[in-house]
């Protein structure tokens, strides 16, 4: 027997453990799905917990309800992967062979890489919400605070879902309308971006909105320090933020076992082929969703287009053939702007996000980069459509895992 | 675009940025840095020297990474280039303003 392990059982790595179960030889290959936690977080549900919208239960479930019963669930930490002799070290000691490997290992914050970031105030007036205990804690200080400055800030790029800190401005924009305090706070969006977004036509889209929505934006701010004392942060050129509450996005890194294995970039990401998804170092080692350093978005989106590439390229390795199928970084986001509104883009390596219409050209009924209600029913249908269809691995109707260009108007 | 720095004729995008590094020569790296108040000194060169080598290798350029570089500390970087300095230091380099990934 042969045997297949994928490591991380996150969004990437279930959705790669129900394509392969039923796409491999199952009297060649054993299938191990590796992963130290217990339970399945839908994690762009922590951009609502914050503000009473979801609850706990509604973004957590249990790892094992998502892993087919013909593969075998490993709970335990990985320590390092031993790419030199085909193994996987695990913290306890033991070690698990294998002949192919799927790193899904995804990306997690690290406060610790700015000075100060998790300093005295962290938890207090410092909050992330890219965790579940950063998002639960923020939602419990939301419930009372009084008002003042509230700062939104991202640490570097890339992190995971980059339009995140924009829309937590604009639900928070409208939380506090709904709160009838919106008066009492000033909301500023600081970016180390030139802009609200990285493409031309999606950031004119977005400040629009910024202003529209009274919320003032300071870009290219490259943060040296939270300063926990005067409750500011402050930039390598000397710009300094006051805040009263600061809601960070800290440095995004892959996990530590990547940089114990020897396998990552200086973020911990795996140098990976951004069209076949194969690790640039390794052939029988391929990566796929936050773990990798492609430059699509980090996004549950992706991962599930990946999924479909890296499914058809496993299949080609192991027959010898050469790794046909390529991955055009297509991505699909939807970016809530309150009140019960959303805007949908849709992009990859090569297109940026444009206006149109999604996914039938000309039909709609989705609308892009312009907000409407249906796309806001849309954001929370994804909830319901992440657990019951992307992580078991089924095609969402009508969206290919290649982006197409029609019904979008490109200049 | 066309436009005409240190007497040579190049490609450039509405921000200034060459569009075809290799119309990219000293005299239009230093007219640029003139043109944002900057005379570049040896230390200067070292970082337009590490930026296009990363260009070259197509390694996208951060702000960490210059920090890591062995080249500068992101202090010095900003005190090299005052306003913006990746922004600066790649426009004066004639290599891509960096996108910071989506
Ligand atoms: C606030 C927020 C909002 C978001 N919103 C959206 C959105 O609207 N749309 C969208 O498409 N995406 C969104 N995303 C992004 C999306 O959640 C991620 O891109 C996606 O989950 C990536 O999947 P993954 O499998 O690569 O990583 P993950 O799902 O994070 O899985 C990684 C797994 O690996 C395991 N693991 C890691 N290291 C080890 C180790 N050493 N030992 C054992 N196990 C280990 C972890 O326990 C985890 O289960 C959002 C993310 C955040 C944080």
């Amino acid at each position: 027997m042969k045997r297949l392990v994928i490591l991380g059982a996150g969004t990437a790595g279930t959705m790669m453990a129900n394509h392969l179960h039923h796409k491999l030889n199952r009297k060649e290959w054993t299938i191990d799905v590796v992963d130290e936690r217990t339970e399945h977080h839908y994690q762009p549900g922590y951009l609502f917990l914050p503000f009473d919208i979801y609850k706990p239960e509604d973004i957590i479930k249990s790892i094992k309800d998502f892993i087919p019963s013909d593969v075998n669930l490993i709970t335990k930490k990985i320590d390092r992967i031993v790419a030199a002799d085909n193994y996987i070290q695990m913290a306890g000691g033991d070690q698990l062979h294998y002949d192919l490997l799927i790193i899904a290992t995804g990306a997690k914050i690290a406060p610790e890489e700015t000075e100060g970031m998790n300093g005295a105030e962290w938890q207090h007036s410092v909050f992330d919400f890219y965790t579940f205990e950063g998002a639960l804690a923020l939602r419990n200080k939301l419930r009372d605070w009084q008002g003042g400055n509230l700062v939104i800030h991202i640490t570097e790029m890339p992190i995971k879902c980059p339009v995140a800190p924009l829309e937590f401005a604009f639900l928070a924009d409208s939380y506090f309308q709904h709160k009838k305090m919106r008066d009492k706070v000033n909301i500023t969006y600081v970016t180390p971006l030139s802009g609200a977004f990285t493409k031309p036509k999606s950031t004119a889209a977005l400040e629009h909105l910024l202003e529209e929505k009274n919320i003032s934006i300071e870009s290219d701010f490259a943060i040296s320090e939270v300063d926990n004392e005067n409750k500011t942060i402050v930039d390598y050129g000397g710009k300094v933020i006051p805040f009263d509450l600061l809601v960070t996005v800290p440095t995004n890194k892959g996990d530590e076992l990547i940089a114990r294995s020897g396998l990552g970039d200086d973020l911990n990401y795996v140098p990976t082929n951004k069209e076949t998804l194969q690790s640039k170092d390794h052939a029988n080692i391929f990566v796929i969703g936050d773990a990798t350093n492609v430059p699509a978005s980090k996004a549950g989106s992706v991962a599930h287009f990946e999924a479909d590439i890296l499914t058809e390229n496993i299949l080609h390795f192991i027959k010898s053939e050469s790794l046909s199928a390529t991955f055009d970084g297509h991505a699909n986001c939807f970016i809530e702007t309150g009140n019960s509104k959303a805007l949908l883009i849709d992009f990859n390596y090569t297109h940026e996000p444009v206006d149109g219409m999604f996914p039938f050209a000309g039909v709609g009924p989705l609308q892009l980069l312009k907000e409407s209600k249906m796309n806001h029913w849309g954001k929370l249908a994804f909830r319901w459509i992440y657990w019951n269809v992307l992580l078991k691995g089924t095609p969402i109707p009508f969206v290919s895992a290649n982006m197409s260009t029609a019904g979008k108007h490109f200049n | 675009m066309e436009k005409i720095i240190a007497q040579k004729t190049v490609q450039v995008n509405e921000e200034g940025y060459l569009t075809n590094f290799a119309e990219w020569n000293k005299e239009i790296g230093e007219e640029i840095a003139k043109e944002n108040n900057i005379v570049l000194s040896p230390k200067h060169w070292e970082v337009i020297n590490y930026v296009q080598n990363e260009f070259k290798n197509e390694v996208p350029l951060t702000i960490r990474k210059i920090g890591k570089s062995g080249v500068v500390d992101i202090k010095e970087f900003y005190a090299l280039f005052p306003v913006g300095p990746l922004k600066t230091a790649t426009k004066i380099a004639g290599i891509p303003k960096p996108a910071g990934c989506i």
